[in-house]
């Protein structure tokens, strides 16, 4: 060994216990599937199965939404709002306190690394709890009129790129704002939100006001679809938003949507290189790119070209993949075979297109799902892997010559989540930023999240805010 | 129009499309008859085909920069301009609406007035709009962070058909006073305000293309404006329930945001086609 290599540093996964097999949460309890059926969630860093989940049929959400129902007429819309707020601390504060087994856990199941899910997933859940909890005895101060009104039964649809973060952003505001929820989390990473259903019953939420129904796609449909829903939140892929915003039209529902990103990560040839160096890194290999707004087209101003893709290379030598639980792994599992398939699809156009590719050296585990940190270069704006969504660990690097192209090329595609910003110079940014048509910019950083700051898209990227007072607005009826 | 001379014959009007600041007849050349509520003829408007209804877009997308650029101090001027300029047409405004609605030439007198103090009152909002809406966010670490709406693009507007001119009006002073540029199906039934109105926005200072009209059948025109793909969001609250729910369904192939409103006078006509943008930024030295 080296005097700079790392030795393993593993993360004890003796804090979690996971059952053989969970059912659905279902007015505060757990309840086997009317389906009779399960299927399994595994490691994707191992490929072992980790637990069974309930698949859900169209019994099942019958049997959710009424409990959501219920708990809406008879209890959570009746409550004092401080009240409701108290819940919501308190769910905060548990995670809090369980913060490093919801950490493993998370890992486990959706293959991130553990420093991770440790510092950004979990602390942030819980933060956006505590943010909300707030709210809920505030809201005729939140811009919607003297007494804005909950929707009602909410129908929440959360991606497995950050499983449990998505679900408390979704929870969260719908029950700060008096909305009764039923959620169902992704097939492939169901774990956390099943084990926040144990955080609902330490909290003593009443039962009902969360209902947690696991399953694939058909699950989604039936529960977006079901008559008994007043709302819709999802956060997934442009196309899976697009048959929502169709099924729900003509319907009384009303939907927020997050959806997919291929956004700018432009780099001007005044920025502090070094520092822009490490922005494209987390930008484009946080999460194994698994990031909907994550910095997927990198656009370098042409003089300082070399210099980056030069300095970003060796930054990119150094990035350790590997075991997710190893607190020194950069980049974890892929999340699924799928996943990895429709990587390694997009990629290869990009070689058949004639982009040039170029991966980090790194070993592969045997087991597992995985791909290298990669960069292509000599991208153009036609090539598939400039237009379409990779959602791995892959950027593509396409130049400009002045400010005006970096807009022009940033804003020529039909998303329009987030983008950033690379200079050292304050009126170009504020310039910049006003061209960009993204919903969130990051301006000398990237993928930074936090619940005050409203996140969410323009164009094909959805519909509505979450977070802040505007992703608050989103579960609120204006009554003015 | 009263004739003072009982021989003298009145030189009517031509009413046409309003595209990229010109008055082009349809390029499919065809019209159709609009009658006053009593069934007596009153103009042939144009039958605007689809093509007209992508120049327009056209119109309308190239007019965006500039118009969202503007500042809002000069598009408040602008819009408040609309309004005087309004104010000098009211008694043709009046004669049209009272043909078309059938209500008195008092009832239409104040439709116009209404109108005008609608156009004041959103030419206000142009710079106050980011006061109320927009925010800086206390997030937990060294940054500045704020957000701030911004228009959203080209907006199209399926004007209803009655209140004929201060439905429209609403629509579009809401539509543009952030610096969205619009794109109007005027009402097949009641169209000749929305031309006329037109005709003082050509007057107003407003850049060419921020506002286009076309006017003929909603029901023909609904599903291309639903299905292009150029165009951001709708304002739906001239259709029917049944024609709402294809406009939906055909707006969800690029994710338009399509609304319908009650008032004529609301800030949701002006939020509700803004979106948010969030810009963080490092705070170090």
């Amino acid at each position: 060994m080296s005097a700079f290599e790392y030795a393993p540093a593993l993360e004890s996964t003796a804090i979690v216990d996971i059952k053989e097999r969970y059912g659905h949460f279902v007015n505060g309890k757990f309840q086997a599937p009317k389906s009779g059926k399960y299927f399994p969630t595994i490691n994707p860093a191992t490929e072992k199965v980790l637990s069974n989940v309930a698949l859900g049929n169209a019994s099942d959400v019958d049997l959710a939404v009424a409990a959501a129902r219920n708990a809406y007429v008879k209890v959570w819309s009746k409550m004092p709002a401080a009240e409701r707020g108290k819940y919501l601390f308190r769910i905060a504060r548990i995670l809090q306190e369980r913060a490093r087994e919801f950490a493993v856990l998370e890992t486990l199941d959706n293959g991130k690394p553990i420093r991770e899910s440790r510092d950004t997933d979990i602390p942030l859940a819980a933060a956006h709890f505590f943010y909300h909890a707030g709210w809920a005895d505030k809201l005729e101060h939140s811009g919607n009129g003297a007494s804005p009104k909950p929707y009602g039964v909410v129908a929440q649809i959360i991606p497995w790129n950050f499983p449990l973060l998505m679900l408390a952003w979704k929870v969260a505001p719908a029950l700060a704002t008096g909305n009764t929820v039923v959620l169902k989390p992704a097939e492939t990473t169901p774990l956390t939100a099943l084990l926040f259903a144990d955080v609902c019953r330490q909290a003593e939420l009443p039962a009902g006001v969360v209902n947690i129904i696991t399953g694939a796609g058909e699950t989604g449909a039936l529960l977006v679809n079901h008559p008994g829903i007043d709302k819709v939140a999802f956060t997934g892929s442009t196309e899976v938003g697009k048959l929502i915003a169709t099924s729900i039209a003509g319907t009384k529902k009303v939907a927020t949507l997050e959806l997919g990103g291929k956004a700018a990560n432009i780099i001007y040839d005044d920025a502090a290189i070094d520092q822009a160096v490490e922005g494209i890194v987390n930008g484009i290999f946080f999460n194994q790119g698994h990031v909907c707004c994550a910095g997927s087209r990198l656009l370098v101003q042409e003089s300082v070209h070399d210099e980056v893709l030069e300095k970003l290379k060796v930054r990119m030598a150094n990035i350790r993949l590997g075991n997710p639980l190893d607190k020194n792994t950069d980049i974890g599992a892929i999340n699924s075979a799928a996943q990895l398939a429709k990587i390694k699809e997009l990629t290869s156009a990009g070689d058949q297109q004639g982009a040039e590719r170029w991966s980090a050296p790194c070993e592969i585990p045997e087991a597992g799902f995985w791909f290298a940190p990669t960069v292509f270069t000599g991208v153009s704006q036609t090539h598939r892997i400039a237009r379409e969504e990779i959602f791995g660990p892959v950027l593509s690097v396409l130049t400009f010559r002045t400010p005006q192209e970096a807009i022009e090329k940033a804003n020529n595609t039909p998303y329009g989540l987030s983008a950033g910003i690379w200079t050292e110079k304050g009126s170009k940014i504020l310039w910049t930023a006003s061209k960009l048509r993204a919903g969130v910019i990051w301006a000398n950083t990237f993928n930074k999240f936090d619940p005050a700051s409203p996140f969410g898209g323009y164009k094909e990227s959805g519909w509505g805010r979450e977070g802040g007072r505007h992703g608050l607005s989103a579960y609120l009826k204006a009554i003015k | 129009m009263a004739n003072e001379n009982a021989s003298r014959i009145d030189v009517l009007k031509t009413y046409k499309l309003f595209i990229g600041g010109a008055f082009p007849r349809s390029e499919s050349g065809r019209v159709y008859e609009v009658t006053g509520a009593n069934g007596k003829h009153l103009a042939n408007p144009a039958l605007a085909s689809r093509k007209d209804l992508r120049d327009a877009v056209v119109a309308a997308r190239a007019a965006f920069n500039g118009w969202s650029d503007a500042t809002a101090y000069n598009r408040g001027q602008i819009l408040y301009r609309m309004a005087e300029i309004l104010e000098g047409r009211s008694a043709q405004l009046t004669t049209e609406i009272s043909a078309l609605e059938g209500v008195t030439p008092r009832a239409a007198a104040l439709q116009v007035q209404e109108s005008i103090d609608l156009l004041v009152w959103y030419a206000g909002w142009s710079d106050k709009i980011s006061a109320l809406a927009g925010s800086t966010n206390a997030v937990s670490g060294p940054f500045y962070n704020f957000s701030i709406p911004e228009p959203i693009g080209v907006v199209a507007i399926l004007a209803p058909s009655s209140p004929s001119l201060l439905g429209l009006v609403g629509a579009i002073a809401g539509v543009i006073t952030s610096g969205n540029t619009a794109v109007v199906i005027a009402s097949e039934k009641s169209p000749l305000p929305a031309i006329t109105f037109a005709e003082c926005m050509a007057t107003s200072d407003l850049p060419a293309g921020v506002v286009n009209v076309l006017t003929g059948s909603t029901t023909e025109l609904a599903p291309w404006v639903a299905s292009h793909m150029d165009i951001d969001a709708i304002d739906a609250s001239g259709v029917s329930t049944k024609l709402l729910k294809e406009i939906k369904v055909a707006g969800a192939q690029n994710l338009k945001r399509i609304k319908v409103f009650g008032e004529v006078k609301s800030t949701a006509r002006i939020l509700d086609f803004m979106e948010t943008k969030t810009v963080w930024h490092t705070i170090g030295i």
